[in-house]
This record gives structure tokens, sequence and C-alpha cells, in this order.
């Protein structure tokens, strides 16, 4: 082997790479991105749950979006709530709102004892796939399915299973509404943390439907609803829902169920929070 | 027409490059938990193959052969390709922000993929001196290597889908994680063994 074929190699590929890092160090010059010093800095004030209750991707995504849009609320963010709010309304120099808190509310009272199975299913563990046959494992086609997809989803870990029925912890939850997300059947809604009372029931079924799959299910008698002085319960299609804004919690409309109805709850839980 | 059919074809089923010439494992295993994140990945195979076909090919034709530096040319299609890669990445982010969100986080992990270099160096072993001249074997090398990407797709998307099931399952506490994802693997291969011979008798 002749001396010169080394030379020639180092030179050639000496060359291929000299070529390389001038064009890396042109195209770095003349195309760089500038990003915004804010940017990092709003990232900084929230949680990192990277839950999406904001409604961007993630919160990088909000921030990103925050900085360039003037017109964006700060206070988007229900995990980081008012400290959130508050810090990046400094970096940015915009007044920060009121966050109201809010949770996840699993609206069924179907438990092992008021209700029961339809089949017995040795599928999956997930309420997903359970949905996809015969509409789910329970009597009733509307509740909680109870093979816990939501609380695998909690960023909190804030569900728990009890009963065949999901239940979440308020005090843990931040609702960011992954689970209601998640939820095959829809059973989870997302509620203002301080609601005087919540329907926890799904079903759209007429009455004796709901009566034959669950004993403790709305039946959509209408006496909430006539009986609420605020106007807050109304009842659409078989099922009560309330208006949190109307309702004083006044409590009413939990005593006329109870008394009113042949099944023992359709309105089974107040929570009548001392404001 | 026919043979750059079979060329595509050979490359997806029978030389699959991750299922048969078990080249890119490390994106097949890291990569394909999730079925988005599978085929985005892909997508950003496909694309830095092909470019890295369309530019270390005419290198090694029109500087390392004349010159005779031919054995130089892992080295230099590792630098070429990673430089290339690196400029893609600028590209995007100035000029198509979109794309680069959504591509961007794969681009890095690809730059020195062994799948990629693969690709290239059985191009210009197989094509480049198959045909003699520039055009022919340049032409076969770009579906060679579209095929190839394509290939690293199907693998990537079978791979998420029986992954997903497979986490799903009660398998022993021994197997669980990372075993069980080998062996399910291994059976997903065996069973692209299937495919040999099929290009040649549908189409031969």
């Amino acid at each position: 082997m002749e001396p010169i074929t080394i030379v020639i190699a180092v030179v050639v590929v000496g060359i291929i790479g000299l070529l390389c890092a001038v064009m890396l160090t042109i195209a770095s010059k003349f195309m760089a991105v500038e990003v915004d010093e804010r940017i990092p800095m709003v990232r900084e004030c929230l949680p990192g749950a990277n839950c999406g209750a904001c409604g961007f991707a993630g919160c990088d995504g909000y921030a990103a979006a925050l900085v360039e849009d003037p017109d964006l609320a700060v206070n988007l963010c229900v995990p980081g709530g008012a400290t959130a709010a508050d810090s990046i309304g400094k970096v940015l120099g915009r007044a920060a709102g009121d966050v109201a808190k809010q949770v996840a509310e699993v609206r069924c009272s179907g438990t092992c004892e008021a209700t029961s199975v339809k089949m017995d299913y040795k599928g999956l563990e997930s309420c997903a796939a359970a949905k996809l046959l015969f509409g789910g494992t329970g009597k009733c086609v509307y509740g909680c399915i109870g093979l816990g997809d939501c609380a695998q989803v909690c960023p909190v870990g804030a569900i728990h299973i009890n009963g065949g029925l999901a239940r979440v912890d308020a005090s843990v939850c931040i609702g960011c509404g992954l689970c209601a997300k998640t939820c095959p059947n829809h059973v989870i809604a997302i509620r203002p943390a301080d609601a005087h009372m919540v329907v926890d029931c799904n079903s759209h079924q007429k009455g004796a439907g709901t009566r034959r799959s669950c004993s403790a299910g709305c039946i959509g008698c209408r006496l909430c609803e006539k009986n609420c002085h605020t106007g807050a319960i109304t009842v659409t299609d078989n099922l009560a829902s309330i208006d949190y804004a109307k309702c004083d919690g006044c409590g009413k409309c939990i005593e006329v169920c109870k008394a009113g109805c042949l099944v023992a709850l359709n309105i089974t839980k107040a929570e009548v929070v001392n404001n | 027409m026919k043979e750059l059919i079979a060329i595509v074809m050979a490359a997806v089923l029978v030389n699959n490059y991750v299922l048969a010439q078990f080249l890119g494992i490390c994106p097949f295993l890291g990569v394909s938990k999730k079925l988005d994140q599978a085929a985005g990945m892909s997508v950003a195979v496909i694309f830095v193959m092909l470019l890295a076909t369309a530019v270390t090919y005419p290198i090694q034709y029109f500087v390392l052969n004349p010159n005779g530096l031919g054995y130089l040319q892992t080295i230099v299609f590792i630098l070429v390709i990673a430089a290339l890669v690196q400029l893609v990445e600028i590209i995007l982010k100035k000029y198509i922000p979109a794309l680069h969100a959504s591509l961007g986080v794969y681009l890095p992990l690809i730059t020195t993929n062994c799948a990629v270099l693969g690709v290239c160096i059985s191009n210009v072993d197989n094509y480049l001196t198959a045909t003699g001249g520039f055009g022919g074997g340049f032409v076969q090398a770009m579906f060679n290597s579209l095929g190839s990407g394509l290939g690293f797709l199907l693998a990537m998307v079978l791979f998420s889908g029986v992954r997903s099931r497979v986490d799903k399952c009660k398998c022993p506490e021994c197997f669980k994680g990372m075993p069980i994802t080998l062996i399910s693997a291994a059976i997903v291969s065996v069973s692209f063994m299937g495919f040999a011979g099929i290009v040649e008798n549908l189409l031969g």
C-alpha cells in the first residue's frame, strides 16, 4: 500500500466532515428559532402533571400558548389552582382570575347491594373491554362498571373501587377530567368542589326499567324538581340534574326524594358544605 | 415496474429489517408501547431512510469508489447521516413547526440508528454494482429504502398491538416487563418467516 492512499483517505473524509460542519453552522445561524424566554418561566409556575385539564397538550403546550396569546386566561390550570394563576400573572403582567376548584364525581350508586350483575365476566380487567360485551357486566347499562379504568388513568390516585363502584376522594382529586374522558359509560362528571348536592345516578331508562336493574337509581318522578324553590333541579330523559349555580343547598329535594319515591334513595348523597 | 414492486415487497415482508434482519431493535422495543408513538417513529424512520439513501448512494458512487475508498463507507455514512438529520431538524423547526412537533422527538433518536445505516450499506452492496450505471441502481436503491421503511412501520404497528395485549395479560411475575416483550418479539419474528419465498412465487 502506498502512503499516498492514507493521505487521500484522510483528505476525503476530512473534506466531507468539513462540508457537513459548515452546512450545519450556516443552517443553525440563519434558521435559528428564537424561543421566548418567558415560556420556560411560565412553565416553572405550572405543576407539571400534564393532565390536559387546561385544554392544551400538557403543561408545555399551555405555557407556550399563554405567552403567544395575550387574551388567554391564566387561570385554566386546575391542579395548580390560584397559586399557579397568581405566579403566571406575575410573570406575564396580567391579572389572575379566580380558579374554582373542581372535582370528579362518579354519578352512580349501584353498589353490590343496590344492583347486581347480569353475567359472570371473566374477560380483560377493563371497563372498555367489558362495555363491548352486551353493554357491560351490570344489569344497568348506564352505571359504573367498576373495573377501574378511571382509577388507572387518575394521575393522583384519587379513585378507588369500593363494592363494585368507583369512588372519588374529593380531597385528593385535582379535577383534571381524565377519568371523565376515559369512562366508557360517561358516568363520571366534573362538578364544583363546593356543590351542595349531586345526583348519583346516570340512568336514562324509564322509572320502571331503572327500578328493575337497580334499587338506588333515579326513576325520574320529578318530585325534586317540583319541590325545588330555586329551580335548580330539572328532570330530563328520566334523570334529575342540578344547576350548581342556582342550588342553595336547602336540602329539600333530598327529603322529598326519600319520602316521595318508593325506591329508598334516588338523590343519594347530600354534601352540604358550610359556606 | 414489476421489479420495483418486487423490491418493495421483499423489503417489507421477506427481508424486514426489524423482524428478519434484527436491525433497529432499540426503537422497536423502546417506542412500541403506544400505537401513535410507534407510527410517529416509523414515519420519521421512512423519511430518514429515503433521505440517507439519496445522499449516501451518490457519495459512494462519485466519491468513494473512484478513489478506492469503499472500505470507509461505514464511517463516512455515519458522519453524513448524522449531519443530515441535524440539518433536517433545524429546517423543520424553522419552517414546519407542526411537523417538527410530531416528528422532532424521534429524529435525534434515528441519527445513528443501525437500521438506517444498514439500509444505506445494503443498497450500495446490492444495487451499485448490479446495473453498472448510476440511474437504474439509484432508483432501485430508493425503492428498497422505501420498502425497508414501510417494513419498519409494519413491524412497529403490529408489535405495538401485540404489546398492548401482552400488557393486559397476567403473565408470571418473573416474565413481566422486558422478558415477555422479548419473547413476544421473537414469536412475531418467527411469524414473518412464513413470508419466505412469497415474492419470488408471486412476481417471479
